[in-house]
């Protein structure tokens, strides 16, 4: 995973709720045995429309993307950040996000920010027809036009990992002997290789 | 101090409890499939891991297989023979289609007995959720942990909160467990549950099958839950005994003594405690673009208007619009195009049972489409032993081979632009069964009457359906 410490870029605003994983990445482009390429099929249907909000002009090149609550609902698929990061966000801001979709990005280094919805509505009026915002993970605030500074809060040990890019195998790893110790008092309750 | 079912099994399951870090959850069963597998078997590839425990771990053929008579698509094709080769690679068992033990990966667990009381199960897949309803702790995963869990049969787990949804009153006749969860998540609303794990509880889960348990369980994660539990008692043990994985004689005996421990205290304090009451409960229809968006039979499609929040409001109008739904429409006026049965919430045999009982005897509506897929091989094969192909066939369905099908839309059973269904499935989301497909989310025995009627039909009204 690569790491992340800071961005400043230009912001796109999709400020819709409950934006669900089938819109971020439809089904028909997880039949990919690739982790990458995803980028080109980002809220494919959606993006047919000439006027929806990726396509305006001061979102060309959005390393930043605000949105509405509950972002990124119902599929687990991990396609949706992959397209996220791969079409080229670094960073998503909004009042919620589904459980499972928060978990995916922090594993891929895509930083997720939960900021109150007030603060999400300033910060679209800030970058309203363009601007640039700078998100920080260091100092874990947003700077906006506007001398606007809006601050956040982040898990630390999240935070540590995304700053580090640390990789999740190699640190549970650390722990083998707890793991074997665990497989040593716990019989397991069946063979899945050795059903009828 | 007392515990909740979620804090037993959870904390059975600490590896490590590193400071500062998320703490380390052993996975007793890692269920596999074909689409979010491939780049967590690549990882493993290029760090030169191996599978950890390959005797915890299953893998199926479901969200890509053709389920009618031609193949899957050439890119679903190569998806397929991948999971093969990643499992001969790797070492993982497969049941691949064809083999007569596929099945949705939700519905083969629990019909082996892998799914067990107090196991902690994990998928990539967001209704993993299912297998709560045995009293395991059950989730979905992303693909990074999917690889994570390969490797290491371990997953960081921050804990999360726990939710207890009790279920008051007693449920009406013609009424069913997805009317149950539906009314639940339209209380709750699609995010109401997140960072909870849900305990369904009260005396009209206790009077529910395993089937329609896991339907309830099923749909956890509509509600934003990552995961749902429901305690274990007799009807799970008896549903369990003797089948393939569970436990066999004097092991069998020391597993209920260890099961019957898994409830929750009485004085038990969870972080979030709501009831529902079914007594007045209706059956259930979806008319919007997430499963939250639900109505009674007897009710309307409502106005945007009467939403007072403007996010709300504004996410209304935008789903009626996707819809093509007029405010005010009666749910019983809408007409619809196609009936699909099947899923992981709804295509055991349970559901399939019901279903028959309404379309015995009587024929589709011209004009309308309608399918059935079961939910596994062994579904397929039982249905089959009780005739129940040949009712369905007799009444105009399509009976198929089991799959995912048109719940996803990622094999040839898809809707097309503007066809509206009436479906047993989990989301309504826009473009979910099809670019441009209108979904609404019902009960098998609701789906059925709509095959008939070719529109929404009080299903209280058919004695069949009671």
């Amino acid at each position: 995973m690569r790491a992340f410490r800071s961005v400043t870029a230009a912001t796109a605003v999709l400020d819709r709720a409950d934006v669900d994983t089938d819109q971020i990445v439809p089904k028909q482009f997880l039949k990919r045995v690739e982790r990458s390429g995803f980028g080109e099929f980002l809220f494919f249907d959606w993006a047919k429309d000439p006027d929806f909000e990726l396509n305006r002009p001061e979102a060309q090149d959005a390393k930043i993307l605000l949105a509405g609550r509950n972002f990124g609902c119902g599929s687990s698929r991990e396609h949706a950040p992959w397209a996220l990061q791969d079409y080229g966000f670094e960073v998503v801001v909004a009042p919620s996000f589904a459980d499972i979709f928060i978990s995916n990005c922090v594993k891929i280094g895509l930083v997720p920010v939960a900021l109150p919805p007030d603060r999400v509505k300033a910060l679209m009026s800030s970058v309203a027809g363009g601007g640039e915002l700078t998100v920080d993970l260091e100092t874990k605030t947003i700077s906006a036009p506007g001398n606007l500074v809006v601050p956040f809060e982040f898990d630390d040990f999240q935070r540590h990992c995304l700053l580090h890019g640390l990789d999740d195998i190699a640190r549970a790893l650390t722990h083998e002997a707890e793991i074997i110790a665990y497989e040593q008092n716990h019989p397991a309750p069946f063979e899945t290789t050795a059903l009828p | 101090m007392p515990k909740t079912l979620f804090d037993r099994v959870w904390e059975s399951r600490l590896v490590a409890e590193p400071p500062g870090e998320p703490a380390l959850l052993w996975v007793d069963l890692h269920l596999v499939h074909e689409v979010t597998s491939p780049q967590a078997f690549e990882g493993l590839r290029l760090a030169g891991r191996r599978v950890r425990r390959q005797d915890l771990t299953l893998a199926t053929m479901d969200h890509n297989v053709a389920t009618g008579a031609g193949p899957a698509d050439p890119l679903s094709q190569a998806q397929l023979e991948a999971l093969e080769r990643n499992c001969a690679e790797f070492g993982v068992p497969l049941y691949a289609t064809g083999s007569g033990r596929e099945g949705i990966v939700h519905v083969i667990g629990p019909e082996l007995g892998l799914t067990q009381p107090g196991l902690t199960i994990v998928c990539g897949d967001s209704h993993t959720s299912t297998h709560g309803a045995f009293g395991a702790l059950a989730f979905g995963i992303g693909t990074s942990e999917v690889e994570h869990v390969l490797a290491t049969q371990c997953l960081p787990q921050v804990k999360p909160r726990a939710m207890r949804v009790l279920f008051q009153g007693e449920l009406p006749p013609g009424l069913t467990a997805k009317d149950v969860i539906l009314g639940a998540i339209g209380r709750l609303g699609v995010s109401g549950g997140a960072g909870h794990v849900l305990e369904y509880a009260g005396d009209v889960i206790r009077g529910f099958s395993m089937e329609s348990r896991m339907t309830i369980c099923n749909m956890s994660i509509e509600a934003g839950a990552r995961a749902g539990m429901v305690a274990p008692d007799d009807t799970t043990f008896a549903y369990l005994e003797g089948r393939p994985a569970a436990p066999q004689g004097a092991e069998w005996e020391s597993a209920l003594d260890r099961w019957s421990t898994l409830a929750s205290d009485s004085d038990a304090v969870f972080d979030t405690e709501i009831e529902i009451d079914v007594a007045d409960l209706a059956p259930q229809v979806t008319w919007g673009t997430n499963p939250g968006m639900v109505a009674p039979i007897d009710g309307v499609v409502p106005d945007p208007a009467d939403y007072p929040d403007a996010e709300e409001r504004e996410t209304v109008e935008r789903a009626l619009v996707y819809m093509n739904l007029e405010p005010g429409t009666p749910i019983q006026d809408i007409a619809i195009d196609r009936v699909f049965i099947g899923s992981c919430t709804n295509a055991r045999i349970e559901d399939l049972r019901i279903a028959a009982r309404v379309v015995a005897g009587k024929r589709v509506r011209n004009g309308v489409r309608a399918m059935v897929v079961p939910g596994s091989a062994g579904v397929k094969r039982q249905a089959e032993d009780e005739g129940l192909d040949r009712i369905f066939e007799a009444a105009g369905f399509e009976w198929r081979r089991a799959g995912c099908s048109m719940c996803l839309g990622m094999n040839p059973d898809i809707l097309a632009p503007g066809e509206r269904c009436a479906s047993t499935s989990n989301r309504n989301f826009e473009g979910r069964q099809g670019r441009g497909g209108r979904t609404h989310l019902v009960s098998p025995a609701l789906a059925a009457a709509a095959a008939l009627e070719g529109r929404f039909v009080d299903i209280r009204d058919l004695a069949a359906a009671r």
